[in-house]
């Protein structure tokens, strides 16, 4: 009761001041605009991003035999998975529920000739069906041709076609050296046309998993690694510390460990793209709060000097020192609350018209990526509590500095 | 007449308020400046005393020592049994709060506060009185202060001489052993500062109350019951009026 009182109190002065309380609430608000606005579109961007690269090419999660992304650019033959990893991998995938499907795959350096000219391609070989259910924005890539790989047929690079002058339809060869250092050709016909993807495996082929045994003559499936989708991307810390908990007990002969599991954060560049906009979120989140900090600062300074009689007298009279401090931190939780309120209702209504727009940007060599604002009830909790904490926090000091003050000296203010 | 309160002492009579040896000094840069010397005195229960003299002679110190708004620099005091010098600034807030009111000079009313919630302040935040009782007595004092179809209104929609008498509701509502008021009357027009006179009399006629106020005002003087004359900070003069007229 006496809270709703002094609550009632506290609301009544700000109206009183009611200039001054919109125009700090309205800083607020802006402030909380600003930011929601801003993760909303730097995190539609980037799960769009993250989506494009694990969904066309690296999948969520990726498991190689220990030692392999040390030297993944030389894509070693030498640092496979044999049959019976496989197996041991497979056997602890079934146990994770959140796995929704992975693919194995043989990545491997090769020439790729038109019979006139010869350039090197990096290729996978895979399972297409697997593969398809792994990266499932695969078949989106493929801009010219049949989508569905088959065997004897090869997916190539849009810029290798360009530059080797190769068309859907057309016969290639693929020359690769195997890890006993022998070499061996195959031919292909080329079955589908890939458009480019931003990152590593972004100039990448595709044939058939049993013609990259064949060209590499692999007596038994060596797997180069085994990629994994989630049914969840929320999900990707906790599966990783599944598999890397269930992995790291598996030893070879020597006692090291067989596999190394990685994130695609470990694998892409991008990560480090995506923690510079979480890095440019967390300083937007600074400058929120620190325009908070000072405007609610500054009204309440102002409210605690403009109101010293005030403080005198309700003071002479018997109130207590916590009523007087819990008197002023309200009126700053009000202005914090009202901002961040008001905040996040324009937030939200600017990140629907965005969405209403249809607004596309483009990536890479991507274009017409459509711009899908979102902002999650976290989001907007996490930004209208830390206002609210910090409009408390700011109005601290001067509600602080009222509460003490000698009824004597305050009475005696003009 | 200073020798006369230390005779009350001498007497050891215990009334309401006793004042011994009490001295405040203000320290002004590197300066002292004594404000109030060697004060005794004793004020029994029920008094309508005035503390006069003209500016400068202590009475608002002096106030200020009895209201518990500051402490003095040596002496004691004690009011209604408690010796209020040892009491930390807490005890002193719920002090006041439990056993005095306050009338000021600028009536002091809370603006964002009706008539009515000036009123109730005191019984809601101060002494936390049940709604029942506090409506029961708001407005047994806005009858008596002749202020019921203002209680709605705001402070600044109110006249001074209005101001004043719910200052003094105010005062009373808790119905405190002491009420204080410092030149209650100095913003007032004479006849306006004579109701309020007038109206504080009636108040602790009905209800008892011991009510002190200062005032350099020589045409309201004659109201008080015990006249107290201060002068460069002592008492003297003690004079017993009666208080049956304005002088």
């Amino acid at each position: 009761m006496a809270m709703y009182n002094i609550l009632k109190i506290a609301i009544r002065n700000l109206m009183r001041y009611r200039r001054r309380t919109l125009l700090t609430s309205s800083l607020i608000m802006i402030g909380v605009v600003f930011v929601l606005v801003f993760v909303a579109v730097t995190g539609s961007i980037k799960s769009l991003l993250i989506g494009q690269i694990t969904d066309s090419m690296l999948g969520h999660i990726q498991i190689h035999k220990k030692g392999y992304v040390a030297s993944i650019d030389n894509l070693p033959l030498t640092i496979t998975l044999p049959p019976k990893a496989m197996k041991t991998v497979e056997t602890i995938i079934r146990d994770i529920p959140d796995i929704e499907a992975y693919s194995p795959r043989i990545k491997f350096g090769a020439l790729f000739s038109n019979f006139t000219e010869t350039t090197n391609i990096r290729l996978n070989g895979v399972f297409p069906e697997r593969e398809l259910k792994t990266v499932p924005l695969l078949p989106e890539r493929i801009v010219k041709g049949n989508k569905d790989l088959q065997k004897g047929s090869i997916l190539i690079p849009e810029l290798l076609a360009k530059g080797m002058k190769v068309s859907v339809g057309d016969s290639v060869v693929v020359i690769a050296t195997n890890k006993d250092g022998s070499v061996n050709g195959k031919q292909f016909i080329v079955g589908g046309i890939l458009e480019s993807v931003t990152g590593p495996g972004g100039r990448d082929g595709y044939i058939h998993i049993e013609d990259a045994e064949e060209v590499l003559r692999m007596e038994e499936r060596e797997l180069s690694e085994i990629v994994l989708r989630l049914r969840n991307f929320d999900m990707l810390q906790d599966v990783y510390a599944s598999l890397t908990d269930s992995l790291s007990g598996k030893t070879n002969e020597a006692g090291k460990a067989i596999f190394e599991v990685h994130t695609w954060e470990k694998l892409s560049p991008f990560y480090n793209i995506a923690r510079m906009i979480d890095i440019m979120t967390f300083f937007i989140k600074i400058m929120l709060i620190a325009m908070v900090l000072v405007s609610i600062m500054n009204v309440m300074i102002m409210a605690v000097y403009e109101r010293m009689r005030e403080i005198g007298t309700i003071s002479a009279i018997g109130t207590m020192p916590g009523k007087i401090l819990s008197m002023f931190l309200l009126e700053g939780f009000s202005i914090g609350i009202f901002g961040a309120l008001i905040g996040d209702v324009i937030g939200c209504a600017i990140i629907y018209i965005l969405n209403i727009s249809h607004i596309t940007f483009n990536f890479g060599r991507q274009t017409g990526l459509l711009l899908e604002t979102h902002v999650g009830i976290t989001d907007l909790l996490a930004v209208s509590i830390i206002v609210i904490i910090v409009s408390v926090a700011a109005s601290l000091q001067p509600a602080f500095k009222a509460s003490r003050m000698e009824p004597i000296y305050a009475l005696r203010h003009v | 007449m200073a020798s006369h309160a230390r005779q009350c002492f001498e007497e050891d009579y215990m009334g309401l308020i006793t004042a011994q040896n009490i001295s405040k000094d203000y320290q002004v840069g590197e300066v002292s400046l004594r404000a109030l010397f060697n004060l005794n005195f004793e004020i029994e229960p029920a008094s309508f005393l005035s503390f006069v003299g003209p500016s400068g002679s202590g009475k608002t110190t002096l106030l200020n020592l009895i209201g518990c708004l500051d402490i003095p620099t040596a002496g004691s005091l004690t009011i209604a049994g408690t010796d209020v010098v040892g009491l930390d600034r807490k005890e002193r807030a719920a002090f006041r709060g439990s056993h005095m009111g306050f009338i000021f000079q600028d009536f002091n009313l809370i603006p964002v506060l009706t008539v009515y919630e000036n009123i109730e302040y005191p019984l809601l935040m101060v002494q936390n009185v049940p709604l029942e009782e506090r409506k029961r007595r708001v407005l047994s004092l806005l009858e008596s202060v002749e202020m019921m179809e203002q209680k709605d209104k705001y402070p600044d929609q109110i006249s001074g001489g209005q101001k004043q008498r719910v200052a003094v509701a105010r005062a009373l509502v808790t119905e405190p052993e002491l009420v204080l008021a410092d030149e209650p009357t100095a913003n007032l027009d004479s006849k306006t500062a004579y109701m309020i006179i007038d109206l504080m009399k009636a108040m602790k006629a009905k209800s008892g109350n011991t009510f002190i106020f200062s005032t350099h005002d020589q045409k309201i003087v004659g109201a008080a019951e015990i006249l107290y004359t201060l002068e460069d900070g002592t008492i003297v003069d003690r004079k017993e009026t009666g208080g049956n007229g304005h002088v």
